[in-house]
């Protein structure tokens, strides 16, 4: 023990290493494309991956928590406040602090992840579902009534279809908010592509923690691009309605 | 299968029998004791000043609104007594602000009744063809829009095609034409009295405005305030004998005009043309002209008499100041409060 000490000691202080790598590596330079190139498959790809696994799960989760409630809501008005002061609640909680706070609970893990990326969610999915719901035009749902559709044919032909475009407005920014909370998830040992940020901060390797930051703006990004292009697909009369007003 | 209700160009007879309807918390009924028969394939125009509880009469009928006393029958049976979502899948509803649903394309629109009584694809096409031109939209053009790409007054006519989807024998409309322009309102008007002569379904019609429910109805049922009806009976009758003041406020002191609006010159006995008119220069109108139109063009002119033409320009017969007035007159002498 005492050996392995005075071994270490012996070698005295210790230079950063940034592996065997190019001169750009070596001197830690602004930004290395080679060390991008060497280990986008096998550092980066996989961090990004569970990146979008973190986001998928808390936004899926947070979904169907936040839609049934707002649907319960719609139905039953009492349901609002109590789910709004909740979610509003988890939502000023700053996130470092909510992920510390779930460490003694469920430990240094994913599921703490989870479980503070699903309650930030909520309060954005909640609002914009219920509000959706809410501003469904009158004479519609009048209309829907004197033909003979029953209550739940309401909700289902009716009330959703048109609550879509406020629906996936707040799914778009929960989405957004996801993936860039979660990159603090690392933060508890959740990985996804705030473990090369932090790792990179840490032994101050300016292109790790750079390119890491990139791929998280640009998932965003292209989460966002791929959302629009879902609502377009499932709200085709938005367009019209755009076109005329 | 024939589907129930398609096809069968049938209308019902509707009764109103001493229904009351109160709303919860106000004291004054917003409808009392009303009582009425609307004989099958019938217009019937509810009007009445603002509270005097016509659209509150109108949505009883498809239990929008609960009826507190009295009953309801569409041919015979109560209203109560059926399943509120199958009363309501049996009669078309018109609505003023019309209530298309802006995510579903025209077609889906006036396909909403005959998706829900189940009828099949091929049927449902092959309706929704058919409405449309029936209420002068052409498919073609207009089955694959949105409604927000429509005009007011198309919107109007798809909403109509949609309550005629399932050819109910009753239709009920909630002011249908009050948020249209003057101009495409009376085009409307015209054109569904056009559509009511081919399908005769027995029609319970909302308005505010005397002028409309004139041309309109076969008969008018006025309400007063508190929902008491003051006088049920054809726009004519009720024009020559208002039943008491109320109504001959409310129908307007220039009732006895719009009695002549009522009627056109082929409707009236004319005179003989004097010998020779052909020639003269007189005034000369179709008999299509409307008797009051014919009075202002003659009081425009100054000319008291007026040449009635066919449409091939034949003179049948003359008109003067002297015989409208006659006209007017002859049911005036019956007692008029």
């Amino acid at each position: 023990m005492i050996a392995a000490l005075l071994a270490l000691a012996d070698e005295g202080p210790k230079i950063p290493d940034f592996g065997r790598g190019s001169d750009c590596v070596r001197e830690n330079g602004q930004f290395c494309v080679d060390w991008v190139v060497k280990n986008f498959g096998d550092q980066l790809l996989p961090r990004l991956i569970e990146h979008i696994e973190l986001t998928l799960i808390a936004v899926g989760i947070g979904f169907t928590i936040a839609f049934t409630a707002a649907v319960v809501a719609h139905r039953y008005r009492w349901v609002k406040t109590p789910f709004t002061a909740f979610s509003a609640f988890v939502y000023t909680i700053p996130s470092i602090a909510l992920f510390q706070l779930l460490v003694p609970v469920t430990g240094l893990s994913w599921t703490s992840a989870e479980i503070a990326l699903v309650g930030y969610t909520l309060l954005i999915l909640f609002r914009n579902t219920l509000t959706g719901l809410q501003e469904v035009p009158d004479d519609a749902i009048e209309a829907a009534q004197g033909m003979g559709f029953t209550r739940q044919q309401i909700l289902t032909r009716v009330e959703l279809p048109l609550a879509l475009p406020a629906i996936m407005a707040g799914v778009r920014i929960a989405t957004v908010t996801t993936i860039s909370l979660a990159t603090i998830a690392a933060y508890i040992g959740a990985g996804g592509i705030g473990q090369p940020i932090f790792d990179g901060i840490q032994r101050g390797f300016r292109t790790q923690f750079v390119t890491a930051g990139v791929l998280a703006v640009a998932l965003a990004l292209a989460a966002d691009g791929l959302l629009v292009l879902a609502q377009r697909a499932l709200a085709p009369w938005m367009r019209a309605r755009q076109a005329t007003s | 299968m024939a589907r129930e209700g398609r096809g069968a160009g049938t209308a019902a007879e509707i009764v109103f029998s001493h229904v009351w309807h109160r709303y919860p918390g106000r004291s004054v009924p917003a409808i009392q004791d009303l009582s009425l028969t609307i004989p099958a394939g019938e217009i019937c125009v509810l009007i009445g000043p603002s509270g005097g509880g016509k659209t509150t009469a109108l949505k009883m009928v498809n239990r929008l609104i609960p009826i507190s006393k009295g009953d309801i029958t569409i041919d015979g049976r109560s209203v109560q007594a059926l399943d509120v979502i199958e009363l309501r899948r049996g009669i078309g509803y018109v609505i003023q602000q019309v209530g298309l649903f802006p995510h579903m394309r025209v077609e889906d629109n006036i396909a909403t009744t005959p998706r829900l009584l189940g009828w099949n694809d091929e049927e449902i096409r092959q309706r929704v063809h058919e409405l449309l031109e029936l209420v002068g939209l052409d498919p073609e053009e207009h089955a694959r829009t949105y409604p927000a790409q429509l005009s007011g007054g198309q919107r109007q006519r798809v909403g109509l095609a949609r309550a005629m989807a399932a050819d109910p024998p009753l239709m009920l409309m909630d002011e249908p034409f009050g948020a249209i322009d003057p101009i495409t309102r009376s085009r409307l008007q015209d054109d569904f009295l056009r559509l009511h002569q081919t399908i005769r379904k027995t029609v319970i019609f909302v308005t505010h405005d005397i002028d409309e429910a004139i041309k309109m109805g076969d008969r008018i049922a006025i309400l007063r305030p508190g929902g008491l009806l003051a006088h049920y009976d054809t726009p004519e009758a009720i024009l020559a004998h208002p039943a008491d003041e109320f109504v001959a406020r409310f129908v307007g002191a220039d009732r006895g005009l719009k009695r002549l609006s009522l009627r056109t010159l082929n409707e009236v006995e004319l005179l003989d043309a004097p010998a020779g008119a052909d020639a003269s220069d007189l005034l000369r109108a179709s008999l299509e002209t409307k008797v009051r139109d014919a009075l202002s063009m003659m009081l425009t002119s100054g000319n008291p008499a007026l040449l009635c033409t066919d449409e091939d320009g034949n003179v049948r017969g003359m008109v003067t100041i002297d015989l409208i007035t006659a006209l007017l007159s002859t049911e005036r002498r019956s007692p008029v409060p």
